[in-house]
Formats: structure tokens, sequence, C-alpha cells
């Protein structure tokens, strides 16, 4: 059954045309890798997605249910998580914060204040969980914006997950990170997106060829081609569109 | 009634220029810089004192060029020495600032001239009626008032659109970062911007504080019919504060003089209203008794169905 | 089992403290300033409940303040006529006042953050405000609604009659609300409004609609502003438009600020010592919002985190025991800065004498000087005072600045050790 589907969506920004026509169709836990030169529109797909923009045309279903005009917190409870490339978490709490405020609201605390978060046995025990998972278990009580860039994107990660979606986003996980960093990174997210459909951008193709099950090529606002790693690999088309056309 | 209309009409036209020379410069501050200036009424004020007293000096055509100056080089300073090193903060620091600065000038302001109004009168070369509508006189003062205000909206509007700074200035309007790579020294136009508008504001308070009056209450009055004409207007549009100026003028001048109250409507329409229950104020406030009121209700509903405002293109 | 020993030391001190307070400082105006401290205190938490916490600036707080007064004002005097409410518990109308319109104004308000949000809470101020004076049947005209607090219904045996009375009821209400906007912060509703307040598009991806989060915020500290209001209303026994105007919103901003946004406590402080200045200083001089203004500038460029930040920068210090180091340079510039206030005080009081009294060439005193406030001498030595303080202050930063380098220099060696 289809986790995520894109029908024909576009996106314009004035008369500029980002996205012309995607169409996508990843199926419930497949790891689908988006790859394409700078300027595809890569960002401008997950930000369609994940609704923080609305589509000039076409529509996105998630699980069969349409997402395509809801609010991103909308989108979020039924069951879709992104990261960001820009490291997007709460600086100023620290790094148990950061991962227990993730956990509230699935864990069905909502709006409450009659409920003083330090007494919830069961969410601060998921909080311990993940931290073990990501690795910054013992950088708890750090303010966030105190991390070092790869446990920041560690953390963003954390995150993400910690809401248990089924299906997951995202974008540049390893943006600026080194050989090990990026190695651990991969590792953390085969892991934690076991059984879980995955959508991820990036542009490291080692981590590219190591984790997705399928790749999708953005070129201008379209995909060019979808198909399995090795494929996508040979396709001309694609090594046209990274490569460019051989001088004469 | 054709009467009333029409001074009505020619009272908002002055009144909305007005309003306009204060909004725009604010405008311009808020869209390049993201600064709300809650202090830019105060230096409506400040054109206004120094605009009288320079003419207690040496005569009101002196003043009307230097108080404008003074006003636009204390613009620049405050940004200089103080804003600059707030831009760090965000804009919640910077709209604070401009709030103490509020404070302290019209506390400076009673501390130099006195809590009571200052007899800033009409220029005699300009007091005496310029012709006769329908019956009764236009004073030249006005229309002098017109003049002066249309001039400077052509002048803007030529300076933005003809010159390099104006370039520069509304690619920062929508750009800034773009701009400051292209090499522009930003922070010096942010200086130039900030005074420019505070000039604009003092400006208007040299011509403005002999129509309406010259106290030291004049900025808290004023100030915030200003911010809801840029809200009206849309937060970052020239043409909507422009707009919504005259609009607002308008509404605030026409319901001055409508004594009708809500019992009275409805009773055109044949329906009797009981006016003794816990709303019984609500039914029998005459409009004309409402305007106060009416600037802050029209920008409540403004941002309730439609926050861009009328012509908005920018978001803080 | 020490951490909570602490806490609680620290609430048991405080309690002390309150209940001794005005059996020490025992004059009519002491207890009555005591009274308003205790007022300032929950108004200026419940503001900061939108500002700190959740990244909200309101011009318009009075609004519910105000609101939740007038509601107190006349419950109380149905309570007269006989309705079964006791006495102390008359604030708890005044919070239900501030319930009601934060819920209302609070939906209307929250779609935007930032500058807008201000923007809106500056007119709704001022449409309230401008309503209160046309309908005269909840709002009073211009007299206002006045009670009287002595009712026959009441929970214990006062009769709240004399102000120390009335200072234990208001004492009594703080200490309940500080606890509660206290725990308030650590609920789920209080960190996710943190998080809204960093980062909205975060939080929407954590399940979160910022919208709604920021209008239950906005109406908890509604609440609590309409509490202040019932208390005002109590301790007054007659309220007007002015409490739902401009003024008092501006008041709770100055004094939420300069005790500091980022610590729950710092709002108390700048409460208790705003309420301080405006009572002692207003009689003293006519320049005293002047001060107030520079005040505030000052704390904004160079004091962002407010007195409480001020404090707990020199936490970690303390804790080095490293602070006599910085003793020694505060004391050193104290003094410049000593005298350049002197004379920028001299200066401003000189010219209010100019401009404001009834005749200027009366001669003014000042710390028991007699002098004529248009004597050369006069200006002189203020000018002098000002120049000789600023020169020395800038040389005094700069021992304060080394120490600091020092201190930190200390404290990193320590921690690598």
């Amino acid at each position: 059954m289809t986790a995520l589907k894109l029908v024909d969506v576009h996106k314009n920004f004035g008369s500029s045309r980002i996205i012309n026509g995607v169409n996508l169709d990843v199926p419930k836990g497949e790891r689908h890798a988006i790859i394409g030169p700078n300027g595809a529109g890569k960002s401008t797909l997950f930000n369609l997605i994940s609704g923080f923009y609305q589509v000039s045309r076409g529509y996105i279903e998630l699980n069969g249910h349409a997402i395509t005009d809801l609010p991103p917190h909308r989108i979020n409870r039924r069951g879709l998580s992104r990261s960001f490339q820009v490291t997007n978490i709460f600086p100023k709490m620290t790094v148990f914060e950061n991962v227990r405020s993730a956990l509230l609201w699935p864990m069905g605390y909502r709006y409450s204040f009659w409920h003083m978060c330090d007494r919830l046995k069961k969410v601060n025990r998921k909080t311990e969980e993940i931290l073990e998972k990501i690795n910054l278990a013992d950088r708890r009580h750090i303010p966030a914006a105190m991390l070092a860039y790869a446990e920041q994107r560690a953390l963003e990660i954390g995150i993400t997950i910690a809401g248990d979606t089924d299906v997951i986003l995202l974008d540049e996980p390893t943006a600026g990170m080194s050989k090990s960093e990026t190695a651990r990174a991969v590792e953390l997210i085969r892991n934690v997106t076991e059984g879980k459909t995955l959508l991820i951008v990036e542009h490291d193709m080692s981590v590219v060829f190591d984790l997705a099950d399928r790749i999708s090529v953005l070129v201008y606002g379209k995909v060019v081609a979808t198909d399995l790693p090795d494929n996508i690999r040979q396709n001309a088309q694609v090594q046209e569109a990274y490569l460019g056309k051989e001088v004469a | 009634m054709l009467e009333y209309v029409l001074f009505s009409l020619l009272n908002s036209l002055v009144l909305g220029m007005l309003l306009f020379m204060l909004s725009s410069g604010l405008t311009l501050i808020f869209s390049m810089m993201g600064v709300l200036n809650f202090a830019h009424a105060s230096f409506y004020m400040l054109g206004a004192y120094f605009g009288y007293q320079i003419s207690t000096w040496v005569g009101f055509w002196p003043a009307l060029v230097i108080a404008p100056l003074l006003v636009g080089g204390l613009g620049a300073l405050v940004e200089r020495y103080g804003l600059r090193s707030l831009h760090k903060y965000g804009h919640v620091a910077e709209l604070l600032f401009t709030v103490g600065l509020f404070y302290i000038i019209e506390e400076s302001v009673n501390l130099i001239w006195g809590r009571n109004a200052v007899m800033y009168p009409i220029p005699t070369i300009l007091d005496f009626p310029v012709f006769k509508l329908l019956g009764a006189d236009v004073s030249a003062y006005r229309m002098f008032m017109l003049l002066i205000s249309m001039a400077m909206f052509v002048g803007l509007y030529l300076v933005l659109t003809r010159t390099r700074i104006g370039l520069i200035i509304q690619a920062a309007l929508t750009h800034p970062e773009g701009v400051n790579a292209l090499g522009h020294n930003v922070p010096a136009v942010f200086m130039l911007v900030f005074g420019g508008g505070s000039a604009l504001a003092g400006l208007a308070g040299v011509i403005g504080g002999i129509f309406l009056i010259t106290e030291p209450a004049m900025a808290a009055t004023l100030g915030p019919i200003v911010f809801v004409v840029i809200v009206v207007g849309g937060m970052g549009s020239l043409t909507g504060a422009f707009v919504a100026s005259l609009l607002l003028a308008a509404i605030q001048t026409f319901a001055v003089g409508i004594e009708y109250s809500l019992t009275d409507l409805l009773a055109l329409f044949g329906w009797q209203v009981d006016t003794s229950g816990f709303f019984r104020d609500i039914w029998r406030i005459q409009l004309s008794h409402t305007g106060p009121i009416l600037p802050y209700l029209f920008m409540v509903l403004m941002l309730m169905f439609r926050p861009k405002g009328l012509m908005g293109k920018r978001e803080s | 089992m020490k951490h909570y020993l602490k806490q609680f030391g620290i609430w048991f001190a405080a309690v002390i403290v309150c209940i001794v307070l005005p059996l020490v400082f025992n004059s009519g105006f002491s207890r009555s300033m005591l009274s308003q401290m205790g007022i300032a205190v929950i108004f200026a938490l419940s503001y900061n409940m939108m500002l700190g916490q959740g990244g909200m600036l309101s011009f318009g707080h009075a609004v519910y303040y105000g609101l939740g007064g007038f509601l107190a004002m006349h419950a109380l005097n149905w309570v007269g006529d006989g309705w079964p409410l006791p006495l102390e518990l008359v604030p708890l109308m005044g919070g239900l006042g501030g319930v009601v319109a934060g819920l209302v104004f609070g939906w209307l308000s929250t779609d935007r953050a930032g500058t807008t949000f201000a923007l809106i809470s500056l007119g709704i101020g001022e449409l309230i405000a401008a309503s209160a004076l046309m309908l005269p049947s909840f709002f009073g005209g211009e007299e206002g609604v006045s009670a009287n607090r002595m009712v026959d219904t009441t929970l214990t045996s006062f009769r709240f009659g004399q102000q120390i009375e009335v200072y234990y009821l208001i004492v009594a209400w703080m200490l309940v609300c500080i606890a509660l906007m206290y725990l308030q912060t650590k609920t789920p509703l209080g960190r996710v409004a943190n998080a809204v307040r960093d980062n909205p598009e975060r939080a929407a991806f954590i399940g979160y609609n910022a919208r709604v989060v920021r209008t239950l915020q906005f109406t908890l500290a509604a609440f609590f502003a309409g509490i202040a209001g019932g208390l005002f209303a109590i301790n007054y026994e007659i309220i007007n438009a002015e409490t739902v105007g401009a003024i008092p919103s501006g008041n709770v901003l100055m004094m939420t600020y300069i005790g500091g946004v980022g610590h729950f406590f710092g709002p108390i402080l700048g409460a208790v010592l705003v309420t301080l200045m405006q009572l002692t200083l207003a009689g003293i001089t006519h320049a005293w919002l002047l001060y107030f203004g520079l005040l505030f500038v000052g704390m904004i460029l160079w004091a962002p985190g407010g007195l409480a930040g001020l404090i707990m920068m020199h936490e970690p210090v303390w804790k080095a025991g490293l602070m006599s180091r910085l003793l020694r340079a505060y004391a050193i510039i104290a003094v410049p800065a000593l005298v350049l206030f002197l004379g920028l005080m001299t200066l401003i009081e000189i010219n209010y004498h100019l401009s404001l009294s009834v005749n200027p060439d009366e001669p003014m005193s000042l710390f028991g000087i007699s002098f004529r406030a248009q004597s050369p001498a006069a200006w002189l030595v203020s000018l002098g005072l000002i120049g000789i303080g600023f020169f020395f202050f800038r040389k005094a930063q700069r021992v304060v600045r080394r120490s600091w380098n020092e201190v930190a220099q200390q404290m990193k060696g320590a921690a690598i050790q």
C-alpha cells in the first residue's frame, strides 16, 4: 500500500515555476531517496509535502488520505514528521527537553496545564530511550544551542523520530558532516527507520546508495527517473543532469 | 447636507494627507528594517515643537526647513547609537527600545516646554480665506498643507523610483541580504532611511502642529492612529498607507457629524429595540461619539478578516 | 532530598518575610505600598507568562487587569447586596473576567506573532479604553465604579477595614498565584509555549498548533491578570477607565522588562523595585518618569536580561568563589557612575525647576544645598560632573572588562582541570 503519493504536483512562486509536475509513489516501508542538482527544488518539495507551502496544482496523499491543504501540525498528527535542512531545534531548551517536547502530543498530553512534565514516568522513560539511540544521553542537560554541529543534527533526527510516525522525511541529514560522523548518522538513520517509510533528500551519494531502496532524480522541478539504485547509476539522463553534456 | 459632505471631504483630505506624511515615514522604516518605530509620533511632536520654537526666533519659513532637518538628524543619531546595537537581539528588542524612546521624548518635551499646549499659530501670510465654497471660507493654510503633502508625496515617489539610492532602498525593501551582498553599505542606508523617515514625521509636525494642537500629549494621541493606518493599509505598502490614511481620516471626519445611533438606524427599518437591558449603552451610542474607537475597531476587524491589510506585501 | 529542602526553604523564608514586612514597616504609607507591590507582582508575573514564556509582546495587558477589576468591583457590590460569595474569593471573579476577555481577544490576536501581535494588542487596548467612556453601565463613566469592601460575607473573621488586613489577603493570593504560575512553567503547555516562542515551525512538527498554544497561554495569563485586577478593586474600592488603559499596560511592560524576562523571578524583582521607585520618587522629583524612561532604555541597551539576568550572570562566578575580583572592579566603577548620575540628575532637576515651577527665580534645593536654577555656577557644576563622570566611567569600564576576562579564564581553566 502506498504511504506517500504525489500526483502532478506543481508549485509556482509568482512567475517562477519551481516544481513542474512531480509524480511520486512511495510504498509503505520503503526507503526512498531524492537526489538532484542544486536548485532542482528538493527542499521546496519537502515543504509542499509537509504543508509549509500550498501546491499550485496537483494533490498529495498520505496513507490514502489527502493532505494537500492541511496545515503542518495536522499533517504531523496524521503520521508524517520531518527534519530540516538548516538545523531546527529548540536552542534554549536542554537536549532532554528537546526530545521530551516531541513526545508530549503523541503520548496524549496535548495542551495540558495540569500535569507536571517531570512526573510523567512513561514520557521520561521514552525520552531516555531516544537519547540513548541518538547517543546524546550524557549531554542531556546541555542547552541545545551549545552542542557541536553533528550532535545538533543527531538531536534533530531524534526529535523527528520521537513521535514514532510512520512516514519520515529527512532533509539532508548529513550535510556538513565528516566521513566518520556521516557513517554514524547513516547507522542511526537505518536504525530508527526500521519498518518505517523514509523519504530522504541527500547530496552525499555514498549515503544514498547505502540506504535507499529506490531513488528518484529531480531536475528543474521534474522527476526524470525513479528506479533501483544500480539502474540510476547507469542512467544516461541522470549522468547528463549531474555532469552536463560532454564538450564536443 | 451638501455643505456638510463637501467640507468633510476637504477636511478628510487635509487630515488624510497629514496622516500619510506620518505613516509613509513609518512604512519605509518598517519595510526596510523590520523595525516598528513606536516613537515615530514622538518625532512628529518634536517637529511641531522645534517648528514652534524656531518660528518664534526667526519665523515660520526657516522653521519649515530647519525643524525637519533637526528631527531627521536626531533620528539618524538614534539609529546609529541606539538601534544599531540592538539588531542582533531581534525586532522585539528594537521595538522596546523605541518604546523607551517614546517615554524619554515625551518627558523631555514636558521638561523643556511645559505640560500645557503652546501657542503655535497659523503664520499671518497664510491666514486668509483663499476662496469660498458654498458660502463658507476655505483658509489658505489648508491649501498650503495640501500643497506641502502633495509635494512630499511626489518627491518621495521620485526619489524612490528615479534615484540610485531610491532603487537601493526599494531593493532592500524586499531583499536586504541581497543588497548587502552586492556591496552596498546597508547600515548607512538604514541610517539614511531612519533619518529620512523621521524627517518626514518632523515635517508633518511643523505644519500639523499649527493645524491640530501642539501639546506634550500629541504623540500619544496621534501615535496609535498611525499604527492603525499602516496595519489597515498593509505593513510595508506605501500605496496602502496612502489609501488607508485617506480612508481613516474620512471615517473620523464624517462620523463626528452624524448624530444617529444604532437605535435610530434600526428604527429606519421599523424595528423597535428595548434599550434598557444590559447592552443598553451599545444601542444608544451616537455615531458622533464613537470617534475615538472607530479607527481601532476598523483595525481589529481588518486584522480578523484580512490580516495582510488592504495592500500588504510583507508581514513581520 | 537536599534539593527539596532548598526549594521549600526559599518558599518558607519568603512566606515569613511577607508576613513580617508590614509589622516592621508599619506606617500607613508603607503598608499601602506593600499592598501595591503584592498586586504588581501578580500582574507582572502574568505578563511574563506571555512575554518571557510565550514570546508575545503585548501593549494592552491592562485590558484583562482592568476588566477583571471592573467585574470584581461589580461582584463586590453584589456581595454587599447579599450575594453569597465571601470577600476573600472575590478576586476569582476578577480572574473570570480576565479569562473571558483573554479567550476572545487572545484568539483574535494570536494568528500572528512578533510586531503584528504587539500592534493588535495596542489596538485592542485602545479600543477597550476608548469604549470604557461609552459604556457607562459597566464602566461607570468618568467617575468609574466603586464598592465597599467591608461586607458581611467573609471566610475568615477579618473585617478588612484596615490596610494591613487587605495586605494579608493580597499576599495570600500572591503566594498562591506565584506557586501556580511557577508550576505552570513545568507543564506540557508551559514547555510547548517555550517551544512555540523559539521555533513555531518546529513546534508544528511535534504536533502542536501554534495558535492554540498561544491562545491558551494568553488566556491563562489573562486569568492571573484578572486576579490582580480583582485585588486592585478590593484594595482601592474604586476603579475607573484608566485601569484598562495605556498607563498600566506600559507600566507592567516596564516592570517585567526591568526585572528580567528570562527568569521566573525577574518580574517579581521588577514589580517590587518599580513600585518602590514610583511611589517614593514621585514624591521627590517631578522628573521621575524621565528617569524611568532612561533606566528602561539603559537596560535594553546594556542589560537586556534585566535585573534577574544581571544577577544570574554572576551565579557561576559565585559558585567558583571568584566574586571578590569582580566586586573590586565594581567598586571602582561605582564612583564615576555616581558622579555621572549626580551630574545628570542636577541638570534634569534644574530644568524641571526652570520650566515647571511657579516662580523659576526662586532658589531650589538639592541635597540640602540651596541655589538659583539660572545661576551659571549650577549649570557649570552639573555639566562638569557629567563630563568628569563620563570620562572616568569609560576608564573604569576597561577595569571591569578586564576583571571579567580574568574570571572567565580562571573558570575555564578550572573546568578543564
